[in-house]
């Protein structure tokens, strides 16, 4: 096998579970906190590509435009949480995922009157254009590393602000009893709010952060959210070690699944018969990962304690 | 309780006056000059099929299941891609069409049944969304492009040809009658009553010695294959399948039209369907960008017309 090649899509899939886990992150916090069923999600990760390349491009400078996107994105969060979602919190799962699939709609086609149908081009800075030398006659692009490094500093953020913070120990206090918490003097509409804003700014750095890479295009949260929503159920919804470890596994499986399977295969049946299998098979792995872990762990690898269930 | 309530309550007689235009629409279109609505109603007639099978699960099983569409798929790519090898006899296509469709519920049942709640919604989610992938990736069968099927479905005699325009149509409205019977009368059958119990309380009806999960999964099996003959009838009336008559957006905008019309109502999904789609029309008639319009409406209905068409039209009744 080529080790280069090896090297490389470890990389590319470890890219894409960090992406994964920025949404991840936000989604599984809602759910295991407020029980809402966001299907929006991933249009917070569109506007974050649109809003932050926006500055980015008028500005000049993408670091500015990762700098403003986080404001601007807890902004809208909290206005989309305060206006829409916050009357959907007593309502069942099945009004949830239709007024939040509404939502989806509508920011689409928001998306669409104020940027145009065509989409973002936005180019990658100097400095992190280009590539950097691994050894063993490896190369691999600056931009890519950049987003890994940024990626992990944002996951170990994550964690010291939930597990070592005033404010984690009142997420988590939240997400194990609401009523509880509420109880104890805890303003849960407040915590929400927070919670949701907090998740809008995850999603639209993820969004940002991939968009030198593709471009930002209408619509394009919406495979990024299914992926996301797989990790969830796989990690144990609620569970940010859960969504982490998930995330890292499906970026990988899905990523190497995608350039090694036909090779694979190869080894059980002839060759034309692998290479018209291979890219079948590979996309429909991760799903078929994931049905298998349910099957055997309901609840997901690591359901979070005291939650209920 | 009668199929044929009377008509004192106005949401049934919405429902009889949506089947009357579903009956008379091939003679009255084309006196007036607009003959492209038989088109335009064999199309809201299948949707109004798979909104039906759908309510069996969400509405009288509690079931949100986020992946229906895949069934529409999986009837219209087992019609496509049978047709592309050359094999038009409905008789082989049809009940393979409706077998693997009701394989696949089994299957993708039986592992999403197991779980509940927000798992449960975003497991037939993911799973539809694995059948979406794989039709991409299949090359041979057109991939994003989709496939064009050059003959309908063939029956093998002559005076039933589905190529016939108004054949189409009423074999589309007689589908749709017989699966709105279907479920009527498995609702009020035994099996229905226990589906229903458990919907409301799971722990008591298995503590009374009832398996629920198989009861599930049938209901769950019977809707699939009922989805698949919309899917098959689909692929017929357009000539044309794609992977994207199964994306995700597709579930969503069934399970809007059964909650629009009203859930756990027999009709309600059939007016769901007829409103939801005349709507749309109207909107992309009216401006390019009616999803701007579409998606609030979608987000007022929920928030404050619960019970649907079927709900607001029954309590101006208790009002009056």
């Amino acid at each position: 096998m080529d080790y280069v090649l090896l090297t490389e899509q470890v990389l590319n899939g470890f890219q894409l579970g960090i992406i994964l886990f920025l949404m991840a992150a936000g989604l599984t916090l809602v759910f295991g906190i407020m029980d809402l069923v966001n299907l929006a999600h991933g249009s917070l990760f569109m506007i974050g590509a649109f809003v932050g390349g926006t500055i980015a491009l008028l500005t000049g400078s993408f670091v500015l435009g990762v700098l403003l996107m986080i404001p601007a994105m807890l902004v809208i969060g909290i206005v989309v949480e305060m206006t829409t979602l916050r009357t959907l919190y007593p309502r069942d799962h099945l009004d949830q995922v239709l007024a939040t699939f509404g939502l989806i709609l509508f920011f689409n086609e928001a998306v669409r009157l104020i940027w145009g149908p065509e989409g973002l081009v936005v180019p990658l800075p100097s400095w992190l254009d280009g590539v950097v030398a691994l050894g063993f006659g490896i190369t691999y692009p600056v931009y890519r590393i950049f987003t890994i490094i940024v990626g992990l500093l944002v996951a170990f953020g994550l964690y010291l602000l939930v597990g070592k913070t005033r404010i984690g120990m009142l997420i988590r206090a939240g997400a194990s009893n609401r009523t509880m918490a509420g109880a104890l003097g805890v303003n849960i509409p407040k915590l929400f709010t927070l919670v949701f804003g907090i998740g809008a700014v995850l999603a639209g750095l993820a969004g940002l952060i991939i968009t030198p890479i593709t471009q930002a295009a209408i619509g394009m949260g919406e495979d990024v959210l299914i992926l996301a929503f797989v990790v969830i159920v796989v990690g144990g919804i609620g569970s940010i070690r859960g969504a982490f470890i998930a995330s890292i596994v499906t970026g990988l499986i899905d990523t190497l699944g995608r350039s090694f399977l036909d090779d694979i295969l190869l080894f059980f049946m002839p060759s034309n018969a692998a290479e018209s299998a291979g890219p079948a098979v590979s996309s429909m792995l991760i799903y078929i990962l994931m049905a298998a872990i349910l099957f055997f762990r309901p609840q997901g690898l690591f359901p979070p304690k005291g939650a209920g269930g | 309780m009668s199929l044929f309530t009377p008509l004192r309550n106005p949401a049934n007689m919405f429902t009889a006056l949506v089947l009357v235009i579903f009956a008379l629409t091939p003679f009255v279109a084309p006196l007036i000059g607009e003959s492209f609505y038989i088109t335009v109603f064999a199309r809201i007639m299948i949707w109004a099929i798979a909104a039906v099978s759908l309510n069996l699960i969400i509405g009288y099983g509690g079931l949100i299941s986020f992946g229906h569409a895949v069934y529409l798929g999986i009837g219209g790519y087992t019609v496509g891609i049978l047709a592309f090898h050359g094999v038009e006899s409905a008789w082989i296509q049809w009940p393979l069409a409706i077998g693997i469709s009701g394989l696949v519920a089994l299957i993708f049942g039986a592992i999403s049944l197991r779980t509940r709640g927000v798992y449960f919604i975003m497991i037939t989610l993911a799973l539809a969304q694995m059948i979406f992938f794989l039709a991409v990736s299949a090359e041979r069968y057109g991939s994003d492009d989709g496939l064009n099927i050059l003959a309908r479905s063939d029956f093998g005699v002559s005076f039933f040809s589905l190529q016939d325009k108004m054949t189409m149509y009423y074999t589309i409205f007689a589908v749709l009658v017989a699966s709105v019977l279907v479920s009527w009368r498995l609702v009020n059958s035994r099996f229905g009553v226990v589906l229903r119990a458990a919907k409301s309380n799971d722990a008591r009806v298995e503590s009374i010695g009832v398996a629920t999960y198989r009861y599930r999964l049938t209901a769950f099996v019977i809707a699939g294959m009922m989805c698949g003959i919309a899917g098959l009838l689909q692929a017929n009336l357009e000539g044309f399948i794609s992977p994207d008559m199964m994306n995700w957006p597709r579930s969503g905008e069934l399970i809007f039209m059964v909650v629009l019309g009203g859930m756990s109502t027999l009709f309600g999904p059939v007016t769901g369907a007829f409103v939801f789609l005349m709507l749309s029309e109207l909107l992309a008639g009216w401006t390019h960008h009616w999803h701007i319009i579409f998606g609030p409406f979608l987000v007022l209905v929920v928030l404050f017309a619960r019970g649907g068409i079927a709900g607001l039209l029954s309590r101006g009744v208790r009002r009056g």
